[in-house]
């Protein structure tokens, strides 16, 4: 079939006169790797005996997850007390770290859906990852508000479901609303992962070797044949979970920014929370993309599918989204100078200067100077330097939410009411155990589970194009 | 179709290239052929249009699910804070399509998702675990790097010896039948 590009008659008057540059795009895959190439690379990951750094790393990581397990067995035992919350502060580490970890979930769903609907061929060599990434951190997140509740036995209360006492939700609290984003974003985050998992499980299946291997990845793949019919529906499937999980991304934070911005606490009540707490999710969830792919690429030799291009854009997209997160920062200010309302100037004048100063300067310099290395190719090029600044971004956007959520809560309207949060052994227990629950639930991925999209690699190499020669 | 074909699946033939199988897709598609089908590791852009499928039927029921879960999530909200047990909150109506409106959004988002999870399932007809194409050893290399076209025997047009040859005519490399 003649490309139809070739012999257009129509050739522009001006291309006579002017020569012009060749801009090629870069490629996405270097060395120009070949179909079986990113299958046995991709599939070797599950294939090869289980490496020792991954069963050392697993052990580390289930004994710190423990320290959640514990916690929160305390807590539970306990009352939430053991969470250092009393008046006025009564939401502490619990919330602030749930909004951490959800924010880490968005950047997999900006990946997997809104680059897709924008055609950035790049997503693929990181979606896979992210889409774990983001479904594990909503299992870290969900554990905080499910506790928080105090008597977790109760927590289905939360849930439409008919109770003895004839009692239902009440649909008008933005905390109500957030049960109903988080659950469904998880819902809807694990369909979209599976279901772009089965034809690569299908890969693994036919080169099983072990019965019990086949069986395991047979149940998983669901019989997927690969016939173009198959993925014609495949595709489209795929493309509307992309065009549905764009809004439900973009609502999940809002409606966690709600938690806030609907109460009428100085500082919260603001209309700039659900595009502040968007971007600032898609930062700290791209910071932690980075956090995760660059070990595992030196780990696993993947330098030929991720490649520079790959974590320029990334990186690029962190100077985005840190310098909107610190634009946010300074519109706050400016409209609480604005708004001529004493109470919200008084709250951004003790962000900054009161007696948690320190964690919003911490906050600034993470989130706002940090990131703006990025301007730099060297900086971009340098991978160590990357994942130091990626690490700094992370403990910015946690001390975002902790600035957010104590600062308010500490000193609001009545002076006399004011006081000073401080967390409790339990909470920094279980906060740093759920970084081992996370790592748990991550290796257990990279060894089982298909790290790349092999389909979608294989899609965007030259020689999948029909046309090409 | 003869007696002969009784316990045949179709006929096999694989290609290295994507462009062999494009065109050859292309032919197949020309000769009038309904049943038969290109298994390939990864979606080839235009293999639909090259194969003369029509679009996928997949976003009827993602409208389909949309439009219940909005259903569901206004009878929901409806129900609990307004019908079985009414509740004044700020002297407020008992119901609206505003405060509960996150709430039904996300029903909506929800069950559109299963409508588009399950169809393409529905619609792939999967889970499928026995197929007579996991019998041949060439298949297990279609997930991987080889590309295939199979002409079933349920088709009309299947005569095993000429389906072969036709096969060998599109430039396939190895031609196989598949049997039931």
């Amino acid at each position: 079939m003649a490309n139809a590009h070739d012999s257009s008659p129509e050739r522009p008057a001006i291309l006579d006169r002017v020569r012009p540059a060749e801009l090629p795009r870069s490629p996405l895959i270097l060395n120009n790797r070949g179909f079986h190439w990113i299958t046995d690379k991709v599939c070797a990951i599950v294939e090869e005996p289980t490496p020792l750094w991954w069963k050392v790393t697993f052990a580390a990581a289930l004994f710190i997850a423990s320290f959640t397990f514990v916690g929160l067995g305390y807590l539970v035992s306990t009352g939430t007390g053991a969470w250092g919350l009393r008046s006025p502060v009564g939401w502490g580490w619990a919330i602030v770290n749930f909004v951490f970890w959800v924010g880490i979930g968005h950047a997999g769903t900006l990946i997997s859906a809104i680059l897709c609907l924008l055609r950035q061929k790049w997503r693929t060599s990181i979606n896979r990852a992210a889409e774990a990434m983001t479904i594990f951190a909503v299992c870290c997140a969900g554990l905080f508000p499910l506790f928080h509740v105090g008597r977790v036995w109760f927590a289905w209360w939360l849930f439409p479901i008919p109770n003895q006492n004839g009692i239902w939700p009440q649909f008008r609290s933005p905390l109500e609303w957030d049960v109903f984003a988080v659950s469904t974003y998880f819902t809807v985050s694990t369909l979209f992962w599976y279901m772009g998992m089965i034809p690569d499980l299908g890969t693994i299946r036919d080169r099983a070797t072990t019965w019990w291997r086949k069986a395991f990845y047979s149940l998983l793949a669901m019989g997927w044949r690969g016939g173009n019919r198959q993925w014609s529906n495949f595709e489209m499937a795929y493309l509307l979970l992309a065009g549905l999980s764009t809004p439900l991304v973009l609502s999940v934070h809002t409606i966690v920014s709600f938690d806030f911005a609907v109460s009428n606490v100085p500082g919260w009540h603001t209309t700039i929370f659900p595009p502040y707490f968007v971007a600032g999710a898609i930062f700290s969830g791209f910071a932690m993309v980075l956090t995760l792919m660059l070990p595992l690429r030196a780990i696993y030799r993947l330098h030929d599918v991720i490649n520079q291009y790959h974590i320029d854009n990334m990186c690029k997209i962190i100077l985005a989204t840190g310098t909107m997160v610190g634009y946010a920062y300074a519109t706050e200010f400016f409209i609480a100078a604005y708004s001529g309302n004493s109470f919200e100037k008084f709250a951004f004048v003790n962000r900054a200067f009161g007696q948690y100063s320190w964690a919003y300067w911490i906050m600034v310099s993470c989130n706002v100077i940090t990131p703006q290395l990025f301007w730099f190719k060297k900086v971009r090029e340098n991978h160590s330097l990357v994942w130091i600044i990626c690490l700094f971004v992370n403990v910015g956007m946690w001390f975002e939410r902790f600035v957010i959520t104590i600062t308010s809560l500490a000193n609001d309207y009545l002076p006399s009411s004011w006081g000073y949060y401080s967390p409790t052994i339990v909470d920094i227990f279980t906060f740093f155990g759920t970084f081992g629950f996370f790592s748990v639930l991550f290796l257990l991925f990279v060894r089982f589970l298909p790290l790349l999209p092999m389909a979608e690699v294989k899609m965007v190499t030259p020689q999948a194009d029909p046309h090409a020669h | 179709m003869n007696e002969r074909n009784e316990r045949i699946h179709g006929v096999a033939c694989t290609f290295r290239q994507v462009s062999d199988v494009f065109h050859a897709a292309e032919q197949v598609r020309d000769a009038g052929w309904k049943n038969w089908d290109v298994h390939t590791p990864f979606p080839i852009h235009g293999m639909d249009q090259a194969m003369g499928l029509p679009r996928s039927p997949v976003p009827r029921l993602t409208l389909l699910g949309g439009i219940t879960g909005f259903i569901t999530g206004c009878l929901l909200t409806w129900y609990m804070n307004s019908y079985d047990y009414p509740l004044i909150v700020g002297g407020k109506p008992y119901w609206s399509v505003i405060f509960p409106f996150p709430v039904i959004y996300e029903c909506t988002i929800l069950f559109a998702a299963f409508g588009t999870f399950f169809g393409q399932f529905i619609f792939n007809r999967l889970p499928h675990h026995h197929h007579p194409l996991f019998d041949l050893p060439q298949f297990s290399r279609v997930s991987d790097d080889t590309f295939m076209i199979v002409l079933e025997a349920r088709d009309p047009q299947f005569h095993l010896d000429e389906s072969r040859n036709f096969l060998l005519s599109l430039g396939g490399q190895e031609i196989t039948v598949i049997r039931d």
